[in-house]
């Protein structure tokens, strides 16, 4: 192995075993982060990437093996033991508390202090407003967490990482929500840390952004080290090969197909200061794609189809049969099914098995006279994961010991499951491995392949060239222009989702 | 349309004086001043039915029968704020007021007293707070639990026996019953130590950490958060208090049988949760949770004097509950839409 930067790695993780349970994440898992190193760890999804930052932020104890700061073994016995240790961690899922300001999420626990030991409230309100500056991200420090959308949420952990001078930044996907303009900031806030000397650990789905901003990339596959190496002579090819261990197909193997009728039709929706005027139509047989940056509006329009929201103006019609406004359980009935962005908060119930979690959209199907049938509810979630190579251990388990991967293929499995001709789909492949996003992308195309109309709404870039047949692109609440597969390049959807182009 | 409003400050790129702040702190004293305004007419129109209301005895007594109650509702909010309960401080009371009953009637000096008071009361907060943190039961079965053996052990010391008020220090009684300057001992007592805890609350560190935990206790404890530390603090303190709060029941009754303050544990729990206190945590004040209670109190004795039927003040106090909690979820209904239009603006 090389080194580079000093020689003695800030922190590192030497034959780290841990499980949970009979499922081990991580088995002899070695890690160097070097000062003025920025690290990539690449994997699938349930790879144990996040168990490994889990470890290296104290949340974990590793059941065998060691972790090393400066060279001696050290036991961190909780977060805060990580954090006096200079580790800071930007998680996957942000962790703010919705009740208290933006300031105090980030200071938390450490607050700037004045006479008596009381916060210092005005130097911790003038500290967040420096860091949002150097951030670039026009939030108030009084705001309250609630209600952020989850690329401010993610700019707020970004934040509160960077508050603690941490000698090693751990960033476990911190792009996933973010638009470009703020990944080109997050990356140059990283790269000043990184020649002010501090090691970054960075975790993401996006191989472009470990290509960009990465020195050196260790692959993790089924919690087992796989290589640690530079990333200079690397191509795309080999970090995937490396992550799934086989030779993937195409990552966007979209059928070709002919549409049909009209399946779903949006006239004119408005709802008050979230979007404007809406107007389109999917056909079946068809996928369409629903781009623009995060906050566009994209996530409201699907929530107000669905009936999540209740719309001001404006009409849905599903299959010719309009839609009551403000009723998910029409919406159901006339054939919508809605996968939504954030599985974890509405896509699933946590603390539910799996099956249990699939049979929820059929409860009225699974019925055996008065009571829900437990073999019928198990026959159907057994059936759907195998229809969807779901990966788990038993039916009954919690879903939240599923990566998140096969999380999403549960929330799939719950609303294929009621057999929709119009599925939305919102982030389908946020936050997932490779592997999987293939398995989801060939999904949805064989979906649409046998008649359903599908509309996707991602900000993958990639994604959305790949897999629509059309892409409508929303700026700021309107919808800014209607491109088709073969005019839909990445300059033409980004100039209509900036509002630089009327299309 | 306010979606194009808002770019003008977005596009300075300096962060503005956040309105969504304002807001929610506009609602959250919105509701203290509600129930304050809500005071006034109740005792506007009390009065004006019957004038003996706003006489110095009327006021003393409503401050009386106010003190105690706000003093559990202190140590009670800071439990709700990290998202627990504390249901176990009714028979706490009970069982304080009688052993220290017991102790001084048999002679014991009264600071001594005191003191055995207040650690008893730690001692049960300890236990709710040991098992709620670190065994993590449930603290609602935990604090029932604990309800029915404080309870039990109550009932076993007391052997139906009863505390007499002659029996006690004539000090006792005037703690009490008397103060300086026309202001009785009982409310100076419970504002200070309201003062005290908000003041500890709003201005420390640890003590936001109690929001924190409450607010969301994941995120607390990748924070570097002690949760367990904290919310065992919460229940010493809760303990403390209805240990005092028991103290202040013999100081003011005087004669006590066993388990006198039965059912005050929800009386408690209701005036946190009127005076603001979100019962699923991170939300509200002490200074809301007494308000919360002198207005409950206050209905109780405006109820008396306007000579309604006592059956009635339980209703009330009732319907009181489900009209703040409903207009708590309204509110927050609204501010989540409020800041919702803010927001999405902000993802560029």
């Amino acid at each position: 192995m090389s080194e580079t930067g000093a020689s003695r790695p800030i922190i590192a993780l030497k034959d780290v075993t841990k499980s949970f349970g009979a499922v081990s994440a991580l088995r002899g898992v070695s890690l160097e982060l070097y000062a003025g190193e920025a690290h990539a760890l690449a994997g699938e999804n349930g790879a144990g990437k996040s168990t490994l930052v889990k470890t290296l932020a104290g949340v974990h104890r590793p059941d065998s093996g060691t972790v090393l700061l400066h060279g001696e073994p050290v036991v961190f016995h909780g977060p805060a033991d990580a954090q006096a240790a200079g580790v800071a961690v930007i998680y996957q899922e942000p962790t703010l508390f919705p009740d208290l300001s933006v300031a105090e999420n980030i200071f938390m626990g450490r607050q700037p202090r004045a006479g008596l030991g009381r916060i210092d409230r005005r130097a911790m309100r003038a500290e967040t407003a420096a860091l949002f500056q150097r951030l670039g991200v026009g939030l108030a420090p009084d705001q309250p967490a609630r209600g952020l959308s989850i690329a401010d949420q993610q700019l707020v952990e970004i934040a509160k990482a960077l508050s603690r001078d941490a000698r090693v930044l751990i960033m476990d996907e911190p792009t996933a929500a973010l638009s470009g303009n703020e990944v080109d900031r997050l990356f140059g806030v990283v790269e000043a840390l990184r020649a002010q000397g501090c090691a970054v650990l960075f975790i993401s789905h996006r191989l472009d952004e470990i290509f960009r901003l990465c020195q050196r990339v260790t692959t993790l596959r089924d919690g087992a080290w796989i290589a640690s190496e530079p990333v200079e002579g690397l191509t795309h090819d080999d970090l995937i090969r490396r992550m799934v261990g086989r030779e993937l197909d195409a990552l966007y193997p979209k059928q070709d197909t002919t549409p049909g009728e009209v399946a779903l039709k949006v006239e004119r929706l408005t709802r008050e200061g979230v979007f404007t005027d809406v107007s389109f139509e999917v056909r079946r047989g068809e996928i369409a794609a629903l781009a623009g940056l995060v906050g566009a509006g994209r996530s409201e329009v699907a929530r107000a189809i669905f009936g999540i929201d209740r719309f001001d103006a404006g009409k849905v019609t599903v299959n010719g049969r309009e839609l009551p406004p403000g009723s998910p359980t029409a919406a159901m009935g006339a054939g919508l099914a809605l996968v939504p962005e954030d599985r974890r908060q509405q896509g699933l119930v946590m603390d539910m098995s799996i099956e249990r979690n699939i049979g929820l959209t059929g409860l009225a199907a699974l019925r055996r006279g008065p009571v829900i049938s437990r073999a019928a509810e198990r026959d159907r979630a057994r059936d759907w994961a195998l229809k969807l190579r779901l990966k788990f251990a038993r039916l009954n388990d919690g879903v939240g010991v599923l990566s998140g991967g096969n999380q999403q293929k549960v929330v799939l499995a719950k609303w294929l499951a009621i057999g929709p001709s119009v599925l939305i789909v919102d982030e389908p492949t946020r936050g997932i491995d490779v592997g999987t996003k293939a398995e989801v992308h060939r999904l949805l195309s064989e979906l649409a392949g046998q008649g359903m109309a599908v509309l996707m709404i991602s900000s993958d870039l990639p994604e959305v060239l790949g897999m629509a047949d059309r892409v409508l692109v929303m700026h700021e609440g309107r919808i800014t222009a209607e491109i088709p597969r073969e005019r839909a390049t990445e300059e033409s959807v980004m100039a209509a989702a900036t509002g630089r182009a009327a299309a | 349309m306010s979606v194009v409003d808002g770019k003008a400050p977005q596009a300075a790129g300096v962060p503005e004086r956040s309105g969504a702040r304002t807001i929610v702190d506009t609602v959250f004293r919105a509701r203290e001043l509600s129930i304050v305004a809500a005071l006034a007419v109740l005792i506007g129109v009390t009065a004006a039915a019957n004038s003996n209301f706003l006489s110095g005895q009327g006021v003393t007594d409503i401050l009386l029968n106010t003190s105690i109650l706000a003093l559990l509702a202190v140590g009670q909010s800071v439990v709700v704020i990290t998202r627990n309960i504390d249901l176990s401080v009714g028979s706490v009371v009970g069982l304080v007021a009688f052993v220290t009953g017991d102790f001084l009637a048999s002679g014991g000096s009264m600071p001594l007293g005191i003191l055995i008071g207040v650690a008893i009361g730690a001692a049960c907060g300890v236990v709710n707070g040991l098992l709620v943190s670190f065994l993590r039961v449930p603290a609602l079965v935990v604090t029932l639990g604990t309800l029915y053996v404080v309870q039990g052990l109550d009932h076993y010391i007391a052997h139906g026996r009863q505390i007499n008020a002659v029996d006690l220090p004539p000090a006792m009684l005037a703690l009490g019953n008397e103060g300086v300057l026309g202001v009785p001992y009982l409310p100076l007592i419970a504002v200070v130590i309201m003062l005290a805890v908000g003041y500890y609350l709003r201005s420390y560190p640890s003590g936001r950490e109690f929001y924190a935990i409450g607010s969301s206790p994941e995120a607390a404890r990748l924070a570097g958060v002690p949760v367990r530390r904290r919310i065992l603090a919460a229940y010493l303190l809760s303990g403390a208090l209805a240990g005092l709060g028991g103290v202040l029941w013999l100081a003011r009754f005087g004669t006590v049988i066993a388990d006198s303050a039965q059912g005050w544990e929800l009386t408690v729990v209701s005036a946190v949760v009127v005076g603001g206190v979100a019962i699923t945590g991170g939300v509200g004040s002490v200074y809301g949770a007494v308000l919360g209670a002198l207005l409950l109190t206050t209905i109780g004795s405006a109820l008396v004097v306007l000579r309604v039927n006592p059956f009635w003040q339980q209703a009330v106090t009732g319907a009181l509950l489900l009209l703040a909690i409903s207009v708590d979820r309204v509110l927050a209904l609204r501010v989540a839409r409020l800041l919702r239009k803010r927001n999405v603006r902000h993802g560029s």
